[in-house]
């Protein structure tokens, strides 16, 4: 449904986004995540025609971006970061003027309307000026907005940033129930949003993109890999060491500050076997005390910190 | 088209919805009632000659105080990109807000048609110049809102682009009135730049194509200006 080659941006002579590829399939949920001025913003507009890329192509549907752009905007639905919106109309109002823009009739404008309220949660507000909306609300009419023309692929920038954990569940399961028929393409800088929403993850550094696959794919990359965190009481630090590393599938131990007496490990484990039984064996032998033993595997927070790291 | 339609109509709802366009023509019909009528019954002509001779200088104060926020505004609360990413190209943005510059004008005007009434009344009025006079105000007041829009194009701050439509509409107006400083190579062209040389002609009942083209082109080049400036933005 989209498919971006090499698609780069200068702005004068500072490189935003540098020679990216990407596809996108129908019904599919695409995240995009990167650290702030990763360039995610400008991957957004120059893929609803908003900024002109200074090289390279875009496609969505059968149109590219330099001769098809009011074909594309025709079947794209975008909703900008903080959703700028014009503050001094009301939101049935802005609704309508966006109806009439999209060219939907008047018979149909008013049920169109009027679904999308449903939608979106918006009906209470409807005769209210945008400009006086909290952030949620505001949000959503941005939402509703952009699904005006029932777009084949619809274009978020930062969704549910500013909102409460609430409206961000409630924004989450729309944008996934859309993305059952749509394509979505939507950019976030919180790991968990993109890890419980999207299919595919791609993470740009830089103007680059550092990683891209399915999110499950994502997490066994990296996944498998684990870590061990220990506290123990009435022991010493360079024994406890010694003899731990020796347990096989613990690749590294390590030690952290003792305080009062207890120490602290971290031990980390390859995905080949799970060494927990034999840690538990082994410290069952000694005369320490175990006051805590949990495993973590590597979340998507550490992919993306491995990942975008400053080097 | 019928986008552009939709952008001039909802520009011109926007006017109308907040105090700005009450605002603005009250201060209008005020100066332009003031100093037509401190004058007038000492002349004691009935013509509306004071009135158009004015229109001018206000117009170049008013029009870009109209313009000022169509383009400016929309890029300082970004809507700009939810506006632009909608199916609507450069030209129809451009057309639609230009539009609604020009009826705001002419709905501005409709007030002061008291004044031929009331000028009517009171002796034998000749109403081609009055004819002629309101058709070279919208004309007038189309090409300062092409200005106006350029000026508007140019930066996000509303002040600053009704500073640049005043001091561009003003020189338009006065140009005519500073030639004598200019080498005489110029005079020619400087005083067909002159804005009031050319609604004066049309209000005085005389309506040459000279003048028409004139207004046409200052409108065709401050809307060509501000595509050219939206286009570079991207």
């Amino acid at each position: 449904m989209i498919r971006v080659e090499n698609l780069t941006k200068y702005y004068d002579d500072v490189c935003a986004v540098d020679q990216i590829s990407f596809n996108v399939q129908r019904g599919e949920i695409l995240g995009l995540l990167g650290p702030n001025g990763a360039g995610k913003t400008t991957t957004l507009r120059m893929l609803t025609g908003f900024l002109q890329p200074t090289g390279g192509q875009i496609q969505i549907g059968n149109f590219s971006i330099k001769d098809g752009l009011l074909e594309i905007k025709k079947i794209l639905g975008y909703l900008p970061e903080s959703a700028p919106l014009y503050h001094d109309m009301l939101v049935f109002d802005y609704l309508q003027f966006v109806a009439d823009l999209r060219g939907i009739g008047a018979p149909r404008r008013l049920s169109r309307i009027r679904e999308l309220g449903d939608l979106c949660g918006i009906n209470e507000v409807m005769h209210q000026p945008i400009g006086e909306l909290s952030r949620g609300y505001r949000q959503r009419v941005g939402l509703a907005h952009a699904m005006m023309n029932d777009p084949e692929v619809l274009v978020l920038d930062e969704p549910t940033s500013g909102l409460d954990p609430n409206q961000i569940a409630e924004i989450r399961e729309i944008i996934r129930r859309i993305g059952k028929a749509k394509t979505v393409v939507f950019s976030t800088h919180i790991l968990s949003e993109a890890e419980a929403t999207c299919d595919r993850v791609a993470i740009i550094h830089r103007g680059k993109i550092a990683a891209d696959s399915r999110t499950a794919h994502l997490k066994e990359a990296l996944g498998g890999r684990s870590q061990i965190h220990l506290m123990l009481e009435q022991a010493d630090p360079a024994t406890v060491q010694r003899e731990l590393a020796a347990v096989p599938g613990v690749t590294r131990v390590e030690v952290l500050e003792p305080t009062d007496g207890t120490i602290r490990l971290v031990l980390t484990c390859d995905a080949s076997r799970d060494p927990r039984a034999d840690l538990y064996r082994r410290i069952r032998q000694t005369d320490w005390t175990l006051l805590e033993f949990h495993q973590e595997t590597f979340s998507l927070e550490d992919i993306f910190r491995e990942l975008t790291k400053e080097s | 088209m019928r986008q552009a339609l939709c952008i001039g109509r909802k520009e011109l709802n926007a006017y109308f919805a907040s105090p700005i366009a009450y605002i603005v023509i009250a201060i209008f019909l005020l100066v332009t009632g003031w100093f037509f009528f401190s004058t007038f019954f000492l002349f004691n002509q009935a013509s509306l000659r004071n009135f158009f001779g004015l229109l001018p200088t206000i117009f170049a104060f008013v029009v870009p105080a109209v313009t000022m926020r169509l383009l400016a505004e929309e890029f300082n609360i970004g809507s700009y990109e939810t506006l632009l990413t909608l199916p609507v190209g450069f030209t129809d943005v451009i057309i639609g807000k230009f539009a609604a510059g020009v009826a705001f004008v002419a709905a501005m005007l409709i007030p002061t048609l008291a004044y031929p009434v009331t000028v009517a009344l009171l002796g034998a009025l000749d109403w081609g110049p009055v004819i002629g006079g309101y058709l070279g105000a919208v004309f007038l007041g189309a090409a300062f809102s092409a200005v106006g829009l350029f000026a508007s194009a140019l930066t996000r701050n509303q002040i600053v682009a009704f500073i640049i439509g005043l001091a561009v509409c003003f020189s338009l107006t006065l140009v005519d009135q500073m030639v004598f400083f200019m080498p005489q190579a110029f005079v020619g062209v400087l005083s067909y730049l002159a804005a009031d040389v050319h609604f004066q002609n049309v209000a005085k009942g005389i309506i040459d194509t000279r003048d028409i083209v004139y207004f046409l082109s200052v409108c065709f080049i401050g809307l060509y200006g501000a595509f050219l400036v939206l286009k570079a933005r991207n």
